[in-house]
């Protein structure tokens, strides 16, 4: 049994916030059928590709972000391929789409449809800025989201531009994000019987979120103080990042707890200058910068691995900064079981992050890799019981022409 | 109609972001949220650094950490800090000390009539206090207790200290980020992990109360944080996966190598080190949408280059396209562009410093900016909620909790405790509004 195993849903989302939101439910156990278009999902053109080859059943991103769901191709502009869509969903539970505002509309297919088709049934709808307002039909990535809802603004050197997070986690953050409001909305059908449309706007979900921007937004209220960008390195004692013999360790917001620190430094000398423990002077700059000249010398002759196991032994808060490489050889995830494997058609065995959480029961698990584009046309359309001669028409409106 | 969460109580143990932004949610939801909290011990990084600090402290820390009302410690400074603040509205605060075995019993109590414990201290600290799974199911067999170790509760990191920026290190998400050009010590601070794990903790939380339903049963939930973030950099982790490579920092530019992407100045009223200077974001993800951008700027001669039809051509010539790029926006306003860029269909915005974004007319015409009251901290100006639910709307009902202001509901209507016992508790120093004067 697994959590969300009574759970359908029909998935209308695609490139990588929607598709994150119905993984995490396919992962617990949803049955999500992923509608795609006949060209697939835009993540299957996206790298990274296996051996740097580009086809669609060789991203690795697709791959990750559509596991345990079932594809169907389907060509929405048919008039069988909304017939089909509709379909599905009046056996739904959840309709999660990430159109552009106003798409699901002129296919026939808004919120008013889906509701007369399935009154419990809920709607959640993901675009850049929401269904409405002046910006509905801008375009975001994630670059432009970031630094728009996101604290972008002061993440970097003050004479050079404002940098970004890695990748696309941003997309990632509003994908998770979305998949809470929608077990919002399932409890919500449970509660009243009846679904309801959700609106949600990657620009809200991430100004809205945990990002240091919603405190930064308060703290100019509060004091008039603005966020200058600047790095944070040696800010503090520690503070920040710190080359070491082989790489770099991070000490942010470790000098909180100065006994831990000494207690890390095996209590050397010169960190019992009382100065350095004086509750002001400690916020002295130049005081921080005396200390910091001894503790680079302490970094630079440990290794990252040997900083941070004398950080653990003391309790002080660090972080090496790993590469895929020390992430993908380190024994503590391995010896964790948080890598998962699988085998798939194109990619041949595959290994990738496995449960993002563990549940005592009913948890995450591994039921099918990444599907083909339409795999499962056929078997769901069957399932839903769909008249033969519609699955035929739906199914030749699906082949791309050569 | 019924708010999905309705019904549902949860006791929040957390500290700092990814706990408590885990029952934010919820509490949006409906849920009823309570916190705990203890007179005599302050949790770092919660409601502040200190429970009180001194000027020297505020005026270095980060605005986010140091921006108080006025810029002074004020009175009551743990009820407001900026980053406490943004993460307590629609929960409930009430004081105990469960050092003591009658405020353990007190949280007993609490547990009996709650569904769901959710805590993210530092790995050993529940134990420490008695707090076990065991020891919940004893009190509740149906309750759900979440755990968010920073590393899982087994391996040789179980017991490493870490917030996200120290966690997201390790997943590699820091070699991956900042400027091309730079060493690693040049980024800043970040705690995305704290994001993902907040809504993960949300959306398992909510699975799992479904599942109970059916069983009946409530579990144990463990959200291995640094486990938890790796799916945000899955085009890195994929990439080694499947080919080997390690891949490092770009920069602003686009994981999938359409350009251009990046960051361009914009006209500014001042410079960086008044917080005065201005960007846009520009990303063209076709070679349509490059065509309209030069159309935009007029069809500048070094932008009608055939070099530059194909996005293999611009990439070649990244810089020169960047050195030019750069040459127009500088030019212009920041809205200005964003309006322009967007009608011809190319994505881009400015990247606003916070004091502008409550200003921003897309986030006003969709009623986002919410204000709320914090004592102390007058009428002000809060991001609104994540998502916009047409049928169960979230509210904010109630403003960012002070400390203890829920003491007599949650005493009294709550466990319905009789008088002379909360008169005991009360003298025992368990019930407060302040923290106690031995704590800095």
């Amino acid at each position: 049994m697994q959590a969300l195993d009574n759970v359908t849903v029909l998935d209308l989302t695609h490139h990588i916030a929607g598709p994150y939101t119905t993984k995490l439910l396919a992962d617990f156990g949803a049955n999500v059928i992923k509608i795609e278009r006949p060209e697939g999902d835009i993540a299957r053109r996206l790298g990274p590709f296996k051996d740097d080859v580009p086809h669609i059943e060789r991203s690795g991103l697709f791959f990750f972000l559509n596991l345990n769901k079932r594809s169907v191709v389907i060509d929405l502009g048919t008039p069988e391929g909304r017939d089909a869509v509709l379909a599905l969903a009046a056996k739904a539970d959840l309709v999660i789409e990430s159109f552009r505002p106003g798409t699901m509309e002129r296919l026939g297919l808004g919120w008013e449809t889906i509701h007369a088709a399935n009154p419990r049934a809920s709607m959640v709808s993901i675009s850049n800025y929401g269904a409405t307002g002046p910006y509905r039909d801008y375009r975001t990535t994630e670059l432009v989201l970031y630094g728009f809802a996101g604290e972008m603004y002061s993440m970097g050197l003050t004479d050079r531009e404002p940098t970004k997070m890695a990748g696309t986690a941003a997309l990632f953050e509003s994908g998770a994000s979305a998949a809470a409001a929608t077990m919002g909305a399932l409890w919500g059908s449970k509660q009243n019987g009846e679904g309801q449309w959700v609106d949600i706007a990657l620009t809200e979900t991430h100004f809205g979120g945990v990002d240091r921007r919603h405190a930064t937004s308060i703290a100019y209220q509060f004091s008039g103080r603005k966020a200058l960008r600047t790095a944070d390195a040696a800010n503090a004692m520690p503070g920040g990042i710190y080359p070491c013999a082989d790489g770099y360790v991070d000490f942010t917001a470790a000098a909180l707890y100065a006994e831990r620190i000494d207690d890390m430094l095996r209590s050397p000398d010169w960190n019992q200058d009382p100065k350095f423990r004086d509750p002001i002077k400690r916020f002295d700059p130049a005081i921080v910068e005396e200390w910091n000249s001894h503790f680079l010398l302490w970094c630079l002759e440990r290794t990252k691995r040997e900083i941070w196991a004398e950080a653990r032994r003391a309790k002080v808060m660090c972080g090496p900064l790993f590469s895929m490489k020390d992430l993908f050889e380190d024994d503590h995830f391995r010896g964790r079981g948080f890598w998962a494997k699988t085998t798939h058609a194109e990619l041949g065995e595959v290994e990738f992050p496995g449960r993002p959480l563990i549940f005592g029961e009913g948890g995450w698990a591994l039921r099918r890799p990444a599907p083909l584009l339409g795999e499962h046309t056929r078997e769901v359309l069957e399932e839903a019981g769909l008249d033969p001669s519609l699955i035929e028409r739906v199914e030749a409106h699906g082949r791309v022409p050569a | 109609m019924k708010k999905p969460l309705e019904g549902v109580r949860i006791i929040d143990l957390c500290v700092v972001w990814a706990g408590p932004f885990a029952t934010m949610q919820m509490a949006d939801l409906g849920a009823e949220v309570i916190k705990p909290e203890n007179p005599f011990v302050f949790q770092p990084m919660t409601r502040g650094r200190v429970a009180r600090p001194s000027q020297a402290m505020l005026d270095a820390g980060n605005s986010w950490a140091g921006g108080m009302p006025g810029g002074v410690p004020g009175e009551k400074p743990w009820n407001y800090n900026p980053t406490f603040v943004s993460l307590y509205r629609n929960k409930r605060s009430f004081t105990v000390d469960i050092r003591r075995p009658e405020g353990m019993e007190v949280l007993r109590k609490l547990v009996a009539v709650s569904d769901v414990v959710y805590e993210n201290n530092a790995t050993g600290t529940m134990e420490s206090l008695g707090i076990t799974y065991d020891w919940l199911r004893e009190a509740n067999p149906r309750i759900i207790f979440v755990r968010v170790p920073a590393y899982g509760s087994t391996g040789p990191y179980y017991n490493a200290r870490a917030l996200g920026v120290h966690l997201e290190a390790v997943m590699g998400h820091s070699l991956l980020r900042g400027y091309d050009d730079t060493d690693p010590s040049t980024n800043t601070a970040i705690y995305s992990g704290d994001y993902l794990a907040g809504a993960q903790g949300a959306f398992a939380v909510m699975s799992a109360l479904w599942l109970r339903e059916r069983t009946g049963r409530g579990q144990l939930i463990e959200i291995g944080q640094a486990e938890n973030a790796a799916a945000m950099f899955t085009q890195a982790v994929m990439d080694y996966s499947l080919n080997g490579r390690i891949q490092e920092a770009i920069g602003n530019r686009d994981v999938h190598g359409r350009f251009p992407c990046g960051v361009y100045p914009a006209l500014s009223p001042g410079t960086a080190a008044t917080m005065e200077d201005r960007w846009v974001t520009i990303h063209v993800e076709t070679d349509a949408q490059w065509h309209a951008l030069v159309r935009v700027m007029g069809s500048p001669e070094w932008a009608t280059d055939a070099r530059f039809d194909t996005n293999e051509g611009r990439q070649a010539h990244a810089r020169e396209i960047d050195r030019n790029l750069a040459a127009y926006t500088v030019e212009h306003d920041d809205y200005e562009l964003m309006h322009r860029l967007q009608a011809a269909g190319i994505a881009c915005a400015p990247i606003l410093e916070a004091s502008r974004i409550f200003d921003d007319p897309q986030l006003r015409e969709r009623g986002f900016p919410r204000v709320q009251t914090v004592e102390g901290a007058g009428p002000r100006t809060y991001a609104g909620p994540m998502w916009n639910m047409t049928g169960t709307p979230v509210e904010f009902r109630q403003p960012p909790v002070t400390f203890g202001e829920h003491n007599d509901y949650v005493y009294r209507e709550v466990l319905g405790l009789p008088e002379d016992e909360i008169e005991a508790l009360r003298a025992g120093g368990h019930i407060a509004t302040e923290y106690d004067a031995s704590v800095p």
